[in-house]
């Protein structure tokens, strides 16, 4: 097999598994759309009308800049973590490279994290927020965050074959990120000790730029773009170190 | 030349279940460490495939035959020895690797076949011929769901039939289909194997193997019991499986 025919079957796994999401619902795409919606529409009214306490304007789309980036993450790194044991008939069976299915996985995620990005811009516009230049930015940033999730879903998905708990790991991770990046609270409410914490996290780095530049009008500071590159990149290639390593053995315990 | 080559190859698996591995591993930390219990899958196996050859595998299940294709096929490393391989390799080890129930025939054909080495442009070029084949017909465009059983294994079979491997290996997989299409796809193999390619092919029908095949290994227990030409093997073989059967 030669480069080009692992691009068709990497190309061939993420439209297997957004045809056969898509096929049976009656909803189809509109299901990528709802659930941001809803999320948006709960924190929303939590914090504007039952607790109060915030002087965020337009706080649906402020909610929403960190909704989308946290909903790819959560779900890629999930569906990433569990899909070399999902596809165990054929990671035993058929000789091709094994990093192909957990990217697979990240990749059809990213679908619908283009498309629940499409409608963040939109709702932006509606609200009033004129494009700019540096929207040009935003494939880049969340490009970065696809890196940073396929290095991960590498990672897990490599220990999860050697280790099922490594999946509950995972989803208690992501629930605990889920307070951890700034989606209902800014930056700027964020103690100066605890600056790098979120700087140095991709997620949080994802959001605070998506936020930079969708809402304030403005270019990223570049340290947070650097350490956002730094970490995402550091992320796949020790995301395919792990994977490299334990590989070898996975026939033998799938 | 040799297309295939195996030294002295032992493999061995530990019986403890991988969802216990955590356990066992802290377990080995904490307390003292535990034996592990192993099983040798293949013990010191040799053999040596040429260009052109094609070689049956038998055995009682559980003998190693879809282990030591594994090996073969470089899904699966050994533990001792040493396996080399010229060429591409197909194996045939499972039909319908990635055949997903909701997409169509003509999706799957397409997934499967690039799973099996096919570019994009040999997808293209076989595509027809992959369905003529099958006999499936119209129900291409219909999702998987909706076959027989049997109608999925000739899609899956016409798919590998298609692949141009260097090195074939089959695994217990010819029995499929009605009698027609067994008839088709054995054809196929003997298509191949007269334009020179090498195969390795396991299979409990005696009948299959003395069409396909002049050479053979017979396994258990993860050694090789005899190996030579398939008549000679096959008898011997046959002849312990009759000793241990019960008599009716």
């Amino acid at each position: 097999m030669t480069q080009t025919n692992y691009l068709f079957v990497l190309f061939n796994l993420v439209l297997r598994d957004f045809r056969v999401r898509y096929r049976n619902m009656s909803l189809g795409i509109f299901w990528s759309l709802l659930n941001p919606l809803v999320m948006m529409a709960v924190l929303t009214l939590v914090f504007t009308l039952v607790l109060r306490n915030t002087d965020i304007p337009n706080f649906h789309v402020f909610v929403l800049c960190g909704i989308v980036p946290f909903n790819f993450f959560a779900l890629g790194w999930t569906s990433g973590t569990i899909s070399v044991f999902g596809n165990a008939s054929l990671v035993k069976r058929v000789l091709f490279p094994r990093e192909i299915v957990p990217l697979a996985a990240v990749l059809a995620n990213s679908i619908h994290f283009a498309i629940q990005i499409g409608l963040l811009l939109a709702l932006a516009v509606a609200a009033g927020y004129r494009p700019s230049g540096y929207w040009l930015l935003l494939p880049l940033i969340f490009g970065l965050e696809v890196v940073f999730v396929c290095g991960l879903a590498l990672t897990s998905s490599a220990l999860d074959v050697y280790f099922r708990d490594v999946r509950y790991v995972v989803e208690s991770a992501n629930t605990v990120l889920f307070w951890l990046v700034p989606i209902f609270y800014s930056f700027a409410v964020i103690p100066p000790a605890f600056h790098a914490l979120y700087q140095y996290n991709p997620v949080a780095a994802v959001v605070l730029a998506c936020r930079n530049i969708v809402l304030e009008g403005k270019a990223p500071p570049a340290s947070l773009m650097w350490k956002l590159t730094l970490v995402s990149v550091a992320a796949l290639g020790f995301g395919f170190l792990v994977f490299q390593k334990l590989k070898r053995r996975f026939a033998d315990y799938l | 030349m040799d297309i295939v080559r195996l030294e002295n190859v032992s493999k061995t698996y530990s019986r403890r279940a991988s969802r216990q591995f955590l356990r066992s591993v802290l377990a080995g930390w904490f307390l003292r460490r535990q034996k592990q219990e192993t099983f040798h899958a293949l013990r010191d196996v040799s053999l040596r495939v040429r260009e052109g050859e094609s070689w049956g595998l038998v055995g009682p299940n559980g003998a190693g035959k879809t282990t030591l294709l594994s090996v073969i096929a470089g899904l699966t490393f050994p533990d001792e020895g040493s396996v080399e391989v010229r060429g591409r390799v197909a194996a045939l080890l499972e039909l319908g690797s990635g055949f997903h129930p909701d997409l169509t025939g003509a999706e799957n054909v397409i997934v499967n076949a690039s799973l099996l080495g096919l570019s994009r442009k040999e997808v293209r070029r076989c595509f027809d011929q992959i369905v003529e084949f099958s006999g499936v017909g119209e129900f291409i465009d219909q999702p998987l769901r909706t076959y027989s059983a049997g109608m999925v294994m000739r899609l899956a079979f016409s798919v590998a039939m298609h692949v141009q491997p260097d090195v074939l290996l089959i695994d217990e997989v010819l029995a499929v289909g009605d009698q027609a299409f067994q008839a088709k796809c054995l054809e196929r193999i003997l298509e191949l194997k007269r334009s020179g390619k090498a195969m390795i092919c396991s299979s409990h029908d005696g009948e299959i193997l003395r069409r396909l095949c002049e050479r053979a290994l017979w396994l258990d227990h993860g050694r090789v019991v005899r190996s030579g030409p398939l008549e000679e093997v096959l008898e011997a073989y046959q002849a312990s499986a009759a000793a241990v059967a019960p008599r009716s």
